[in-house]
């Protein structure tokens, strides 16, 4: 059961990777002059879109935290906007990071807020696909021993690695090599890209290889 | 012999130092050139002699002068936009007029970094390029030994009189008939430096009694200073300088007689960057306008396209042609041949050849295989085709034939003068590199000697044994000695260059191969412990399975990556960058700690507590950055942390979490208060803003509100008598500030006369000798009477708290809010997270250098020699004073590294009781941090020696590391000293 379960976590992950390559790619067919690089606010909306997307609709059809409870139409719409809520908070709390960071407060308000959103994609989001509005349960699972299934030390996986890719991304920003690439914020959304990529191909490796070790408890 | 870690490291940290020196002094060697002008002066080479026999040329002197009187007017910080830009044709109508369609040739002279005035002047005139170290002996210039211009024109009779910046009557003494030198150092004064020079001139061109007229004008430097080369002041001062020209001009022609033409020259010593400040390499900084005026000269008939590029040091050898002067010895200018230009073809060549003959002396002085120089070659066939032409112009020859010949000969030696002086500018980078080899083996030994002891420095007694004798009496340090030797003899009886560790004395050199050799047999000896040890069953397994914590893992990978930066230059340059990224990831780690300690207890204790909800965003943040496969690391946090939960409670819990967010933002201001680096200088900045004129009133409330809580923030720990002198001293500070001009009393609105704030700084630093007098006194009583820790940590607080009064006074007033936040930073930090979290001494240590190092930018700091803040070595003095200015511009200068490791010693030595061997960790690894990068730097520096930026970005930050090795030094012998008192 375990291993089926594994291949479905991969089968999902190298689902998201291809749609980020997708992602760059696709769009020069329809949109004139798109490149990751020239057009990059365009790229960003593009990416988050895609990824929300894919992982939204991942989830309706794997439903890796079955539960059993039906709950009534009403309750689902709270939740909904309870998610959303949620979402458009960590946003904001990811642009104020990125901000004290150092980056600048006014100018460039757009990149700075659109690469907080692919930043919330790639953690918040898949938080709220997964274990919904729930803080504790988010709390639960980003503490130590938290995960309690394979698809939670997923989760655990990308999310780290989102965020190291961006805080990596920011190194190239002071060298003065003056590429397009070093232009604010596209190091650190590439970072935070190449980052959630390698997590999604990573989380699945890394759990097929430490299986044994790895004894989740079950409520 | 047993040492305890402090007094280990301390003494470390002392020969480091010494290491550090030597290595200064050979990386920055006093540039050793030319035989000293005085002695040996040959006479001139006559023209090349003709081949064949019979015929010599019978010109063997110096040409005779080509101007009559010439004027010299030099403009601080003349940018090459202000005079060819759009500012030129708009504020110097003259000029421009001049400059376009008169008798005159204009270049763009390029000045090698360092930008700063004194290397400046005396490239212009010795026409050597000064090695880096004239930087640091800018502010006491000693008299020029060189040989040079002036030295020259004074030796030939000349007389010279010179108004302007007192650095050339220092450089320059008793040259002059007659002078008046300004001093520079009020750079707030724009008009009265320049008044001081222009109202000797009406007086002086109405007399004939003299040859040479240099002018030195401020006040453009000065508005470029404080408010940019965009400033609407500089308008009126280019005019100003216009009309100065103007007059001189008119003046010197309508002097002309029929025997010489006279010679103006304008030129600048060093261009401005877009904020106004200089010494760095950017284009504004490096370009300067050069122009000659003359009527000798043929008017310009085409407009004047794009000026042509010619170096600084030309200036010395067209200006020592045209004054019929010999070329100083050590310049490596080239001949500006345009200025000559209207004179026979002969002269010409005998210009050219003297120039050649020059530079090519001065390359066969300095390499022992000049031979092989290209230049060299190229002159020696020049020379000889100019023997040939000799031959053909005195036997008389077609003068059509004889110009066109003359005119190749003339491009060859152009190109050899190119290639020679090429050359010898290469050669200014000589690096004395014995001298930074010995310096560097001690530096990097003293290193791994601190590694080795990591372990045994750190265990809870702080004390190891130190096997001294065994290794000073073993056969290998005998034999190293030996050895050692042994390659300094030969090395120093080999080499040609000279260098300095060889010029010390044999017993000082005997002495530091001995430290050489002990320092290895040590390393030695330790390195063969450790491997016993690690062969001998470990006793206690669960020391070495000890895990990282988040902040552990932060803070070595912080550490490593930044050594490695290093090795960029732009990384150098926004180091700033660097340590503002780490202490914002180390706040968010502190603040997932602390989420850690206050939540998840609870999690355990009661499976579903209410109040998580409230500060969810922050836990959310953090634990993304959780490491989550350490299993072991749970238990032992769980244990720390459940004790350490108790302590706080209720609203103390929320504030306690809100720290790491009210640090994060008290930085991000202090961030946008001072731009440094180079990339993003330019951005503007509160900084900026507030020290601008319109904004006075902005600054002086700012400045007194952060002096209200700089007092709040300090007295508490402080005895009534240190509190009423530290009030009365920030009292003080403000009417300084107030009385130089700085900020404003309420009551007061019109202008006052503005003084150098001489009394009042005094007053100040009676105060602050005060408290730290109090301070010393309850410390030697707790030492020698009673050993009470309460007036002990009261002690040092006292001491500490004078000099954040010293570095009040002695901080720009726009940056007092950094010392401010620096002690809201430290009290919040100690109560509300070290002390609850329970971290260790070593990691606390670390993290004070941390926000040490990023205090350092934060007051406006950079890597580069432009933002020293002088005028902090000036305040409450008359004049330059040598000592104190030094010692006090260093204390401003690294106020935030000194004021936090100060305040690691209060809070270490209020740690005692918990961990008694704290303060000697803490020294211990602050010992450990400094020399890690110095030491990994200085190799790279090595390796870097001739990196295109080797001057303008990894000197000044050698020097910086530098003077920081030997704070901390001084610091950490502080640090033992205290130390002793608790044994
Ligand atoms: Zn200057
Ligand atoms: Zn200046």
């Amino acid at each position: 059961m375990r291993e089926a379960e594994i291949g479905r976590l991969l089968a999902a992950n190298l689902l998201c990777a291809l749609a980020i390559v997708l992602a760059a790619v696709v769009p020069a067919v329809f949109l004139d002059g798109f490149s990751v690089l020239g057009t990059h606010l365009t790229w960003l909306c593009v990416c988050s879109v895609c990824v929300a997307t894919l992982n939204i609709i991942l989830h309706l059809i794997l439903k890796p935290n079955q539960s059993p409870k039906r709950r009534s139409f009403a309750h689902k719409i709270s939740r909904f906007l309870k998610c959303c809520i949620y979402f458009f908070m960590s946003c904001i709390l990811f642009h104020a990071i990125i901000v004290l960071y150092g980056a600048p407060l006014i100018e460039s308000v757009t990149e700075t807020f659109l690469f907080a959103v692919l930043l919330s994609t790639f953690t918040t989001l898949q938080c709220l696909c997964l274990l919904g509005p729930n803080i504790q349960a988010w709390i639960r699972v980003f503490s130590k021993n938290g995960a309690m299934s394979i698809w939670e030390s997923s989760l655990q996986i990308t999310s780290m690695c989102s965020v190291l890719g961006a805080w990596f991304g920011a190194f190239p920003i002071p060298l003065d090599w003056d590429r397009p690439w070093q232009v604010w914020p596209i190091s650190c959304s590439l970072g935070a890209t190449f980052g959630y990529m390698a997590g999604l191909i990573i989380a699945p490796l890394w759990i097929h290889w430490n299986r044994k070790q790895l004894t989740y408890k079950s409520r | 012999m047993k040492l305890r870690s402090g007094v280990f490291a301390s003494s470390c940290l002392l020969v480091q130092a010494l290491g550090v020196a030597l290595f200064l002094r050979g990386f920055f060697p006093v540039p050793v050139r030319s035989v000293p002008r005085r002695e040996a002066r040959t006479d001139p080479p006559a023209e090349p002699a003709p081949p064949g026999t019979g015929m010599v040329s019978n010109w063997t002197k110096i040409p005779p002068p080509l101007f009559k009187k010439v004027v010299i007017v030099l403009i601080d910080a003349l940018r090459d936009d202000f005079v060819f830009g759009s500012k030129g044709k708009q504020f110097m109508p003259y000029t421009t007029q001049v400059v376009e369609k008169g008798t005159s040739y204009s270049f763009i002279a390029e000045a090698k970094p360092p930008t700063v005035t004194m290397p400046r002047i005396k490239a212009l005139m010795t026409g050597s390029i000064p090695g880096f170290i004239d930087v640091v002996v800018n502010l006491n210039s000693p008299a020029l030994l060189d040989d040079n211009l002036i030295w020259q024109a004074k030796t030939a009779g000349k007389r010279i009189i010179f108004y302007g910046d007192d650095t050339w009557v220092k450089l320059f003494p008793k040259h002059f008939v007659e002078y008046d030198g300004t001093t520079s150092f009020f750079v707030s004064d724009f008009t009265e430096v320049d008044d001081n020079v222009t109202r000797h001139l009406d007086r002086v061109l109405k007399r004939e009694d003299w040859d040479l007229l240099i002018l030195h004008y401020l006040g453009l430097d000065h508005i470029g200073h404080v408010s940019g080369p965009n400033s609407p002041l500089v308008g009126p001062k280019l005019r100003e300088m216009d009309n100065i020209l103007k007059k001189i001009h008119i003046s010197l022609l309508s002097k002309e007689e029929a025997s010489l033409p006279n010679l103006l020259v304008v030129c600048g010593d060093h261009g401005m960057s877009e904020t106004g400040s200089h010494g760095g390499s950017s284009e504004g900084e490096v370009h300067t306008p050069l122009l000659f005026i003359s009527s000798a000269f043929e008017k310009r008939s085409a407009p004047l396209v794009q000026p042509e590029h010619v170096q600084q040091t030309d200036l010395a050898s067209t200006l020592a042609i045209g004054l019929g002067l010999p070329i100083s010895r050590n310049s490596v200018g080239n001949l500006i041949l345009p200025v000559v230009g209207g004179k026979t073809m002969r002269e010409q060549l005998r210009f050219v050849h003297l120039n050649g003959f020059q530079l090519s002396r001065l390359l066969q002085e300095n390499t022992p295989a000049y031979e092989k120089d290209p230049g060299y070659e190229h002159f020696k066939i020049a020379e000889k085709s100019h023997g040939n032409w000799i031959k053909l112009y005195l036997e008389g020859n077609n003068s059509e034939i004889l110009l066109n010949l003359g005119k190749k000969v003339l491009k060859q030696y152009l190109e050899a003068l190119k290639t020679l002086s090429s050359s010898l500018s290469k050669q200014v980078a000589q690096y004395d590199m014995y001298s930074m080899m010995v310096g560097t083996v001690i530096i990097m030994e003293v290193l791994l000697l601190l590694l080795l002891s990591v372990p045994k420095a750190l265990t809870k007694r702080a004390e190891f044994e130190v096997p001294l004798s065994p290794p000073l009496f073993s056969l290998l340090f005998y034999l190293m000695c030996l050895m050692l030797c042994a390659v300094h003899v030969i090395v120093c009886t080999s080499a040609e260059s000279l260098c300095y560790f060889c010029s010390m004395s044999w017993l000082t050199a005997v002495g530091v191969m001995m430290l050489i050799s002990a320092l290895t047999c040590g390393i030695l000896s330790a390195t063969a412990k450790i491997f016993e040890n690690s062969r001998l069953p470990p006793k206690n397994p669960t020391v070495s399975s000890s895990s990282w914590s988040e902040v552990d893992v932060l803070i070595l990978a912080g550490t490593i990556g930044h050594v490695l930066s290093l090795g960029a230059s732009s990384f150098i340059e926004e180091e700033h960058q660097t340590w503002y990224f780490l202490i914002n990831t180390l706040c968010l780690v502190l603040c997932q700690e602390l989420c850690r300690n206050n939540f998840l207890l609870k999690e355990c204790d009661l499976q579903h507590s209410t109040n998580v909800k409230q500060n969810f965003d922050s836990i959310r943040e953090t634990s993304e950055c959780k490491n989550i496969d350490i299993p072991a690391e749970s238990n032992s946090k769980l244990g720390k942390a459940t004790s350490s939960s108790d302590l706080i409670k209720g609203s103390d819990k929320w504030i306690s979490l809100a720290t790491p967010w009210i640090i994060l933002i008290c930085c991000r201001l202090l961030r946008s208060l001072n731009q440094t680096g180079v990339q993003w200088a330019h951005r503007p900045d509160f900084g900026h803003w507030l020290t601008s004129s319109e904004h006075k009133s902005e600054l002086s409330f700012l400045a007194a509100v952060s002096l209200l809580m700089i007092f709040f923030l300090v007295q508490r720990k402080c005895s009534l008598v240190s509190k009423i002198a530290m009030a009365l001293g920030l009292l003080g500070v403000y009417s300084y500030r107030a009385a130089i001009g700085n900020v404003i009393f309420p009551w007061q609105h019109g202008g006052k006369d503005i003084s150098k704030g001489i009394t009042e700084a005094r007053f100040v630093y009676v105060f602050v000798l005060g408290i730290i007098f109090t301070g010393t006194k309850d410390l030697l009583k707790s030492q020698v009477i009673s050993a009470d820790s309460n007036t002990k940590s009261r002690g040092l607080w006292e001491v500490y708290s004078g000099l954040v009064l010293l570095a009040t006074l002695l901080f720009r007033p726009h940056n007092l809010p950094v010392l401010v936040s620096c002690l809201l930073i430290q009290t919040m930090m100690t109560k509300y997270i070290w002390i609850p979290l329970k971290f260790d001494a070593a990691q606390i240590t670390i993290m004070h250098y941390w926000f040490g190092q990023a205090f350092f930018y934060f007051q406006g700091n950079s890597n580069g020699i432009a933002t020293v803040d002088i005028s902090a070595g000036f305040v409450g003095l008359d004049s330059y004073v040598e000592i104190p200015a030094i010692f006090l511009t260093a204390f401003a200068t690294y106020a935030g590294p000194f004021l936090w490791a100060i305040h690691l010693l209060c809070y270490l030595s209020s740690e005692v009781s918990r961990n008694s061997a704290a303060v000697g960790h803490g020294c211990f690894c602050y010992a450990l941090m400094r020399s890690i990068p110095v030491a990994i730097y200085v190799v790279l520096v090595t390796g870097l020696r001739y990196h295109l930026f080797i001057w303008s970005v990894f000197s000044p930050k050698l020097l910086y590391e530098g003077v920081h090795v030997f704070i901390t030094a001084a610091v950490c012998l502080f640090f033992t000293a205290m130390d002793q008192n608790h044994t």
